[in-house]
């Protein structure tokens, strides 16, 4: 054994070089905050950014009593947004389980051609947002229900196949081997070894996709692509603050709700 | 009649798995393959049935060559080929019934399976399975509520269900307790005389493949180094298939589970099965 007095009494968790390095590293953030914060407020006018709280307070004095028998009118509106949500993830959902199937290395048929172009299919749906979805398609099938219904679907795609193709990649390889070694063709050993796994997984997604596609379709109405979000477009152009504070109000009693129901039927599920 | 001919697997690892394995088993019989981890004994097996690929060989199974089969016709090779795994691989959210009838899907049409619309011979087979493995009354619940041991006899009777002639056993015990292991392995030998089938089954327990085995094939790094009865195993030969040991420790191993085969032996006259 080594004589005690012969070892180090200090040691210290990181070398001089690292220390150096963090606190180099630390400096060069501040200066990078610095530096850029002041090309953020080169343009600001600071009379305006003054005046905010004054502002703030004439539009909140505006935006109450809310305008409560604006209420009515707009039910017929949030049932067009929860169907446009609805029937959205539906047709994402539809779409999106063969994009998954090709997208998963344990299940595509080709791994050097379906897989990139499915994968592909998901980032391009994904990189686009549903607002944009929706502008692209009130141009090319006007305006109303039909092009929300398809902004929603197209752009869940992407968040739907990915996640269910991750989903797809995680199952057992075991269980889905001892369906092979039966003597199961390619199409049993999908729905009695792949399915059954990933059917939990499945579910969770699109009620969780469902639960995003309620918020983002109140704003699809702002480009012409009917629901809630027209009649706020409308009453933001007159300056009806009260009834805004109404469609706001109404807009997250829906979310509240339907995160309740993505949670019940999430825990049923497991 | 299962005949294995130079059989060799190298995998892209470079590791040779198995090396020039010649082994042949004929009707009945069942054969324990015992070896330390590495040795090719998971390997040899998935070969049969090419869940791995082998690399050179052959492998006859009542006069057909498996090595050689396309896709469809490996399929149907592979439903005359019953295969049970270490850790049961049941698809844990089907139905125990669900499992055993998947035992079908190379007989039966896609969309019948997918239905689950079975013939009613299949399904009258799969009760009767059931109820040989003393599970009846749990056909209906799903595989995850299952203990061990009775998710090993779904696994087994999965396997019956295919109609085999040959079984593959994966270290059949290796995930569950003495007591269960011996009521499992008493099953899968009782099982096998009775259709008079034959089996190899992997197994890294010695004193349970001496007791349940007709015949021992000892695998060191790929190669058969012993091909006997079990009453032939000793520690020479154990030397042999595993290197130098201490097999004392062992045999005191046995004086243990002695008392568990005992109480195994008990329960399962209970049982009545």
């Amino acid at each position: 054994m080594t004589d005690t007095a012969s070892l180090p009494a200090d040691w210290s968790y990181r070398s001089r070089a690292t220390r150096l390095a963090i606190w180099t590293g630390w400096l060069a953030l501040v200066a990078l905050f610095v530096w850029c914060w002041q090309v953020m407020t080169e343009t600001t006018i600071w009379a305006f950014v003054g005046d905010a709280p004054r502002q703030a307070a004439d539009i909140g004095g505006r935006m109450v009593p809310p305008e409560w028998g604006y209420l009515p009118e707009l039910m017929l509106p949030l049932w067009d947004t929860l169907n446009i949500a609805t029937l959205g993830t539906l047709g994402g959902v539809v779409m999106a389980v063969p994009v998954a199937l090709l997208a998963a290395r344990n299940t595509t048929p080709s791994v050097t051609i379906l897989r990139p172009i499915a994968l592909f299919i998901i980032v391009a749906s994904r990189s686009i947002n549903s607002l944009i979805w929706a502008l692209l398609l009130v141009t090319i099938i006007g305006p109303g229900l039909l092009a929300g219904i398809i902004a929603i679907a197209l752009r869940s795609i992407g968040f739907i196949g990915k996640l269910f193709y991750e989903a797809i990649e995680e199952t057992d390889p075991k269980q889905i081997e001892a369906i092979q070694a039966t003597g199961a063709g390619p199409a049993e050993v999908l729905t009695y070894g792949v399915v059954p796994q990933v059917m939990p997984a499945l579910w969770g997604i699109s009620v969780f996709r469902w639960d995003i596609n309620i918020r983002e379709s109140t704003i699809l109405g702002l480009v012409g692509a009917g629901g809630i979000g027209l009649k706020l477009n409308a009453s933001m152009a007159v300056l009806a603050w009260d009834q805004v504070t109404v469609i706001l109000l109404l807009i997250l009693g829906t979310v509240i709700v339907s995160e309740w129901i993505s949670a019940l039927i999430r825990r049923a599920i497991i | 009649m299962l005949e294995l001919i130079s059989l060799s697997k190298t995998y892209r690892t470079g590791d040779a798995a198995l090396s020039d394995v010649s082994l042949q088993v004929p009707k009945g019989q069942i054969v324990g393959l015992i070896g330390p981890s590495g040795a090719g004994k998971s390997t040899l097996i998935r070969c049969i049935n090419r869940l791995v690929e082998p690399s050179t060989g052959k492998i006859e199974l009542g006069g057909v060559d498996l090595v050689t089969l396309g896709r469809r016709d490996l399929r149907k090779q592979r439903r005359r080929i019953g295969m049970i795994f270490q850790e049961y691989a049941l698809v844990e959210r089907l139905t125990v019934m669900e499992n055993v009838l998947s035992g079908r899907l190379g007989y039966v049409p896609f969309w019948r399976s997918y239905l689950r619309r079975f013939d009613a011979s299949d399904i009258q087979r799969a009760y009767q399975l059931l109820d040989r493995v003393g599970l009846l009354d749990h056909a209906d619940k799903r595989a995850d509520a299952l203990s061990g041991g009775q998710r090993q006899r779904v696994g087994i009777a999965r396997a019956l269900a295919q109609d085999p002639d040959l079984l593959l056993v994966d270290e059949p015990t290796a995930s569950l307790d003495p007591k269960t292991s011996r009521q499992i392995m008493r099953l899968l030998t009782e099982i096998c005389t009775e259709r008079d089938l034959p089996a190899i089954v992997n197994i890294h327990d010695v004193p349970l493949a001496r007791q349940f085995m007709q015949r021992i094939v000892g695998l060191r790094a790929g190669q058969i180094v012993f091909d006997d009865a079990p009453t032939a195993l000793t520690e020479d030969a154990l030397t042999r298939i595993y290197g130098a040991e201490d097999w004392d420790a062992m045999r005191k191993g046995d004086i243990d589970q002695a008392e568990a085969e005992n109480d195994a032996i008990r329960q399962l006259a209970e049982v009545g099965a």
